[in-house]
């Protein structure tokens, strides 16, 4: 094991594991002492870039199939808590990244239209405490500490949401109904892990997943898998377990939801992918049965199910929240499939995913400053009067359809190749369904954007807004032409969690 | 039947735990006034606590205190610390859930003038049907 771990040359490059974490986590409080408004735009948006960077550089370090180890306090695991990168969460870390830094560039033209000035400072602060919760959560290699961020993540995530009290006061309920759901599912993820530590005496995943396999067998374990299940369930909007979800998305500012339906899903399936490979025995016959009887039939009910309810949707945030539970389906479904393709294709829609519905959502956005609402028919004829906003959420529409040249092609294409690998035709008719039906509640609205009257003309959104955007659109179609960073990533990734 | 009472009795804190993470569990679900939710949460939480606590515990063990070198301190049996350390995180969590909780049932109070679910769920069904149907009106005209 030693041997893998890379020393770097410079002094600051070894501890690039924690800066990433602890950079937004130092800014958060200093924007509630300094308490001025633009200023803690800036420190947040420098804060967030200087994330991204930290994850471009911890990509590179991971790309020639390292892992980078740290260790806090110097205390050597199993006894201290360890930060361990690899190519599976460098990726998320970079998606979470970056998503952050767009997120913020599109706060600082619209975020007055949903949240009264005065508090601006205490959301970018919460905002940033949310992404230390996220990049924590990928980063640490100690399962206990999962929980901790985890929670970091979803108490600052429920306040964010409720932030859209001040358009609509339903925001409230469904923040207060997240928290309820939210905190089930943390407490099973707990009493998972307390059955874990019961049986092996460790909170390291490296040194439980080598003591487990020398139980063998042992019910205490796979009751805290059980455990882990659902509460990662919970937390990723599984589909009977999803309930939260919509209207925690509809009714949240469109700054948060972007942020939250491009990363905060992603970060509670990657727990459960490294809970199941880095943790348990992913070739263990319980684990096998576990996600091909339950996991497997209910990310083809949420495929099928969400993408049907989407249609009919008036709402287009709500619409793209239940198209969200769709596509969180694929990812499961990619998983549960427990095949070297399934699990890249998995890891890959979770990046292409995370951009298609950042794109989607922060185009609403921008709709939203001009018509004030999100419903289907304020959008008649907008394609004219904003038009680059319009052909933004058309490359978004396109992707999240799985058009080629698109993001969403590649992952839709590689979950399809390791469903027909595995040989389950049936599922693969039905991802293609599920495709189709994306296609009509896409067409529904792109139609009354572009071939209806014009009921009243609007001025395009400042150049401020359509940068980031554009930035995602543009990822949208880089990404389905250049799949170096994806899929070379993703394969190397599933190698590393297969080994 | 007395390896049966032994395993009952042997096995208290267990029962103690399920029995109570069952209730608040239920109070959760069932109980549709918020506060009696919240209230819910934390009996829920608490039993992961105890569970917590007690699988840390050893037979015959004291506290985890460093004795003096001059005993033989490896022979002394002492309760599982790490248990409690985590739980004392958790205890923290908990304690922010339910202030969060709390502040945002008394922004419903404020908003809705209740704390009842189903109150809230009517009036917000009515926020709904009247979006939808001005939206459904104006499409179709």
């Amino acid at each position: 094991m030693a041997s893998e771990i890379k020393q770097g040359t410079l002094e600051l490059v070894n501890h690039l594991p924690i800066l990433q974490v602890i950079t937004p986590m130092l800014i958060a409080p200093l924007l509630v002492v300094l308490n001025n408004k633009t200023l803690s735009w800036l420190l947040s948006f420098l804060g967030t870039l200087a994330c991204l960077f930290i994850s471009i550089l911890l990509i590179q370090g991971v790309s020639d199939g390292s892992i980078l180890t740290y260790y806090l306090g110097g205390w050597v695991p199993p006894i201290g808590i360890e930060y361990r990168i690899d190519a599976a969460n460098a990726i998320l870390l970079f998606l979470i990244s970056i998503i952050s830094v767009i997120v913020l560039i599109f706060s600082y033209s619209s975020l007055h239209a949903e949240i009264p000035e005065e508090k601006h400072t205490l959301f970018y602060s919460c905002f940033l405490l949310c992404l230390t919760g996220l990049l924590g959560v990928v980063a640490t290699a100690d399962i206990f500490n999962v929980f901790v961020f985890l929670e970091i993540s979803s108490l600052s995530t429920y306040v964010l949401v409720a932030q859209g009290a001040y358009l609509d006061r339903r925001a409230l309920s469904a923040s207060f109904n997240y928290l309820i759901m939210g905190t089930i599912g943390a407490t099973f993820f707990v009493i998972g892990i307390g059955y874990i530590y019961m049986a092996t005496g460790s909170l390291n995943m490296m040194d439980i997943a080598e003591r487990a396999s020398q139980l063998g067998d042992n019910r205490t374990i796979q009751a805290g898998f059980a455990f882990i299940v659902v509460g990662m369930g919970l937390k990723l909007a599984m589909v009977p377990l999803h309930i939260w979800l919509p209207n925690a998305y509809t009714f949240a500012p469109t700054v948060v939801t972007c942020f939250l339906a491009a990363t905060a899903t992603k970060v509670a399936l990657y727990v459960l992918i490294r809970f199941v490979f880095s943790v348990f025995n992913y070739e263990d016959n319980f684990v096998n049965e576990l996600f091909f009887l339950l996991l497997m039939p209910l990310a083809v009910i949420a495929m099928i199910a969400a993408s049907v309810i989407a249609i009919f949707k008036q709402n287009l945030k709500k619409l793209l929240a239940y198209s969200s539970l769709a596509q969180i389906g694929y990812m499961l479904l990619g998983l549960s499939l427990m095949s070297q393709k399934g699990l890249a294709s998995s890891l890959v829609h979770m990046v292409n995913h995370g951009f298609t519905k950042a794109a989607l959502f922060m185009s609403l956005g921008a709709f939203m400053l001009n018509t004030k609402n999100v419903y289907i028919k304020s959008l008649r004829g907008l394609g004219k009067s904003m038009p680059f906003t319009s052909a933004a959420f058309v490359i978004g529409g396109l992707s999240l359809i799985g058009v080629p040249g698109t993001a969403g092609f590649i992952s839709k294409w590689l979950l399809l190749e390791a469903t027909l690998e595995t040989g389950y035709w049936l599922v693969a008719i039905l991802i293609i369904a599920s495709s189709l039906f994306a296609v009509i509640y896409i067409w529904k609205i792109i139609e009354v954007l572009y071939f209806s009257e014009c009921s009243e003309s609007y001025s395009e959104v400042s150049v401020l807004t359509l940068i980031p955007i554009w930035i995602l659109a543009l990822f949208c179609v880089f990404l389905g032409i250049n799949t170096s960073l994806t899929v070379d990533v993703a394969n190397m990734a599933t190698e590393i969690l297969f080994k | 039947m007395d390896s049966n009472f032994s395993f009952l009795y042997g096995h208290l804190p267990y029962w103690l735990f399920i029995t109570l993470m069952l209730s608040g569990l239920f109070i959760v679900v069932s109980r549709g006034n918020l506060i009696k939710k919240i209230v819910g949460l934390n009996i829920f939480q608490t039993s992961v606590f105890m569970f917590y606590i007690s699988i840390g515990k050893m037979k015959g063990g004291t506290a985890p205190i460093l004795l003096d070198k001059s005993a033989n301190s490896s022979a002394v049996i002492y309760s599982n610390p790490l248990p409690h350390v985590l739980i004392l995180t958790a205890i923290v969590v908990g304690i922010a859930t339910t202030a969060l909780g709390l502040a945002l049932i008394i922004k419903i109070r404020e908003e809705y003038d209740t704390v009842e679910e189903d109150d809230i769920q009517k009036m917000d069904q009515k926020d709904l049907k009247k979006y939808n149907r001005k939206n459904v009106l104006e499409t179709n005209s």
